[in-house]
């Protein structure tokens, strides 16, 4: 496992690469990147700042991973955040899952960024035309997380 | 004694981003300590907020979970990273 908090940006290819690259019984790796869009919630985006709770943050993102592994055969995982200032067109998060066969890598990958999205202590502050705002929760966001306890 | 930090939104509200706060018998839970807080009235009424979110020890956690002497606790609007 690899939980990373950076305020760097990555190569999500080489993110990728470096996966598989563990070891050769790995037969699927699949990827999430997310990025800095331009545009949200009826207004130009020009900027964003993502705020933590250092040391919390890499507590609950190795749980969200922890619980990941227990549920499916996993061979690789890493997570990768960036907190700070931040433009549009930047990455954000970085999910990779490495297993044998495709459908625990899928899986787990959906799983972790439903559970980051909604138990890692992140927070999103927008720039816009009329100031800055802090991004709200969505309800969707909550009930995807919640399909995972059926 | 009791370290209280608060985060994005909260953090703002409060013009703060912790305290540090006397151990009282009184604080049984982080509702209990919560109270203490919104009693302060004024911009502290925003940690009744239905969405709150709350930690202990850096672990989330329900407002009903017991409080001990020495604990961290966190108050956080709804997480919104990835």
């Amino acid at each position: 496992m690899s939980v990373r908090v950076q305020t760097a940006s990555f190569d999500p290819g080489a993110e990728l690469n470096a996966l598989h690259a563990a070891q050769l019984g790995i037969g699927a790796v699949v990827g999430f990147v997310g990025y800095v869009r331009d545009y949200n919630d009826g207004q130009d985006v020009a900027g964003m700042y993502l705020e933590h709770y250092p040391g919390m943050t890499e507590k609950a993102l190795a749980k969200i991973v922890t619980e990941a592994e227990a549920r499916w055969p996993l061979l690789q995982v890493e997570v990768l955040h960036r907190v700070g200032a931040l433009t549009p067109g930047e990455p954000i998060v970085f999910v990779g899952t490495a297993s044998a066969h495709r459908q625990a890598a899928f899986a787990a990958c959906d799983f972790i960024m439903d559970y980051l999205k909604t138990r890692a202590p992140f927070w999103k502050r927008e720039d816009t035309a009329e100031g800055a705002r802090w991004v709200e929760g969505r309800d969707s966001d909550q009930q995807a997380a919640a399909r995972w306890d059926q | 004694m009791i370290r209280l930090q608060y985060f994005a939104r909260y953090r703002e509200a409060l013009g703060t981003d912790g305290e540090q706060l006397d151990w009282q018998d009184g604080f049984a839970t982080l509702a209990a300590l919560r109270d203490h807080l919104l009693a302060r009235g004024g911009a502290w009424a925003v940690l009744a907020e239905r969405n709150l979110m709350c930690a202990r020890n850096q672990e989330l956690c329900g407002l009903d979970e017991p409080l001990e002497d020495g604990d961290e606790v966190a108050f956080f609007p709804t997480v919104t990273g990835g």
